[in-house]
């Protein structure tokens, strides 16, 4: 099957830039070097094509009940130009994706949008209108992914960056808030979301724009999936499809530590199924844990205990740039999940020790 | 891009170089290896008196995005091991055939050099 590819690959791939394929998708991974990339993002600004993300759009007199009805949080409280993270749970409350959703302000011709990932955008879209026809409601759900482009701007010169391009009404834009902004007459949504642990902003724009939306931001550090995925790992942050699956690691929000995205007191898919968990507790828990011996932790290698034996899996791991340490995420049963547990990690045949730490790795 | 290929080392199709100096075989990977990694953030090496035989898988090289084994391109005793790289794994991309070497061997067979790949083999190879 061909890759699906973002608006500017062309231009990515004149700018040095290799590739990987990312959910069905040819991304760039790395410009310059991942840690040069990296580095960039804590301590001045980077640019990411995240053009791979779904937008789906939601429109009518039934938008706000069918996002209520398909996400755990509390879309409801939501006023024009909020953001919301909340993940997408089957019956069983198992998270078969998270999202941010956007209130889109009044202006925009769309009520909501929200933010599958990679590869998921075709199937969530799906999700959305069976269960409109199956329940009456009266929406449009837009896939808007093929003819949209997005970007994240990221660091602590982000926002700065974005005043330059779009105007000095961002700089009052909250955490998690989001305005429609004009780049060369081209319209745009920018939030102050993302993926890093940094402040910053995501921009989606037409794909017709996506180059001078780009250009707009040439003095941050164009940047890769590969520095991507070793700054959300710092930030503690979880990556769909690998630190939660449906089909390979299959998980509720309340083992992956997103409880806080779960508002029982609101109607979605798997409400019931999920109060039974609240209400049992969970077996298990998402952790971050830092390595005491030398070693990298990567996605797939064994959890054991003292005893050796095999108590879970690593499901994000790396060497820590920005801290120079290896650190890794997964699940392990309750009882070392406690900061402080020490527990083993299983290095092509060598256990290496490590200790189990609170999430986020860094400050914010 | 042109990578550095020094002729006076010799060349294993996996990316190790390997050099004669002192009466041992210095051993190390390639910049086109270094650089197909990208930045090393690990080295797992032997230690010392352990026998490798040619085209042994003797450690492992990490980088950010990807693990590579290691491949010793003679046999022989390892002499020495660059510990150096435990704390600076990131000497492999700055210097790749210099500070940036892994282990030393005293070679068993000196004849098994020539079946390596020469600089301009090697040249060919990854141009």
């Amino acid at each position: 099957m061909a890759l699906r590819k973002p608006p500017l690959r062309e231009a990515h791939a004149e700018r040095g830039a290799t590739f990987t394929e990312f959910g069905g998708w040819d991304m760039p991974v790395e410009f310059d070097s991942i840690r040069a990339e990296h580095t960039a993002v804590r301590e001045a600004a980077g640019i990411f094509d995240v053009s791979h993300m779904g937008q789906v759009e939601v429109t009518g007199p039934d938008s706000e009940t069918l996002m209520q009805r398909l996400t755990s949080n509390d879309v409801s409280a939501l006023a024009p130009g909020d953001a919301q993270y909340g993940v997408i749970t089957d019956e069983d409350g198992i998270i078969l994706d998270d999202t941010v959703t956007y209130c889109l302000p009044e202006s925009h011709p769309a009520d909501y949008l929200f933010v599958p990932n990679a590869g998921h955008d075709e199937q969530m879209h799906r999700r959305w209108t069976t269960y409109r026809d199956d329940h009456g409601l009266d929406a449009v759900v837009e896939n808007a992914t093929d003819d949209t482009a997005m970007f994240a701007v990221q660091g602590p010169d982000a926002v700065d960056l974005a005043v330059d391009a779009f105007g000095g009404m961002l700089r009052d834009l909250s955490r998690f808030e989001a305005t429609l902004a004009t780049l060369r007459e081209a319209e745009c949504l920018v939030a102050r979301t993302g993926y890093t642990g940094e402040d910053g902003v995501e921009v989606v724009c037409p794909a017709g724009a996506a180059e001078a939306v780009y250009e707009a931001f040439d003095a941050a550090e164009p940047c890769g999936l590969g520095a991507r995925d070793t700054l959300r790992i710092e930030a503690g942050l979880l990556l769909s499809g690998q630190d939660f699956d449906p089909d390979e690691n299959p998980r509720t929000p309340y083992e992956a530590g997103l409880g806080w995205t779960v508002k029982l007191d609101t109607e979605f898919v798997g409400r019931d199924a999920l109060e039974a968990v609240e209400a049992a507790g969970i077996d298990e828990k998402f952790v971050g844990f830092r390595l005491l011996d030398r070693g990298v932790p990567r996605h797939g290698y064994d959890i054991v205990n003292r005893d050796g034996t095999i108590v879970g899996e690593v499901t994000s791991g790396t060497m820590s740039p920005t801290l120079g340490e290896p650190i890794g995420m997964g699940y392990v049963p309750t009882q070392y999940a406690d900061p402080g547990t020490v527990v083993r990690v299983v290095v092509r045949g060598q256990q290496k020790r490590a200790r189990v730490q609170p999430l986020p790795f860094l400050d914010q | 891009m042109t990578f550095d290929v020094p002729d006076d080392c010799r060349y294993l199709e996996t990316h190790e170089w390997a050099r004669e100096q002192d009466g041992t075989v210095r051993v190390g990977i390639s910049d086109f290896a270094q650089d197909e990694l990208g930045d090393v953030v690990f080295v797992e090496l032997p230690t010392e008196g352990d026998e490798l035989a040619a085209e042994d898988a003797f450690g492992v090289v990490e980088s950010i995005k990807a693990v590579s084994d290691l491949y010793s391109p003679v046999s022989g005793t390892v002499t020495a091991v660059n510990e150096a790289l435990f704390d600076e794994p990131e000497l492999v991309n700055q210097d790749p055939f210099g500070d940036g070497w892994m282990v030393e061997l005293d070679a068993a067979d000196p004849g098994e050099m020539d079946d390596l790949l020469s600089a301009e083999e090697y040249r060919e190879q990854t141009g």
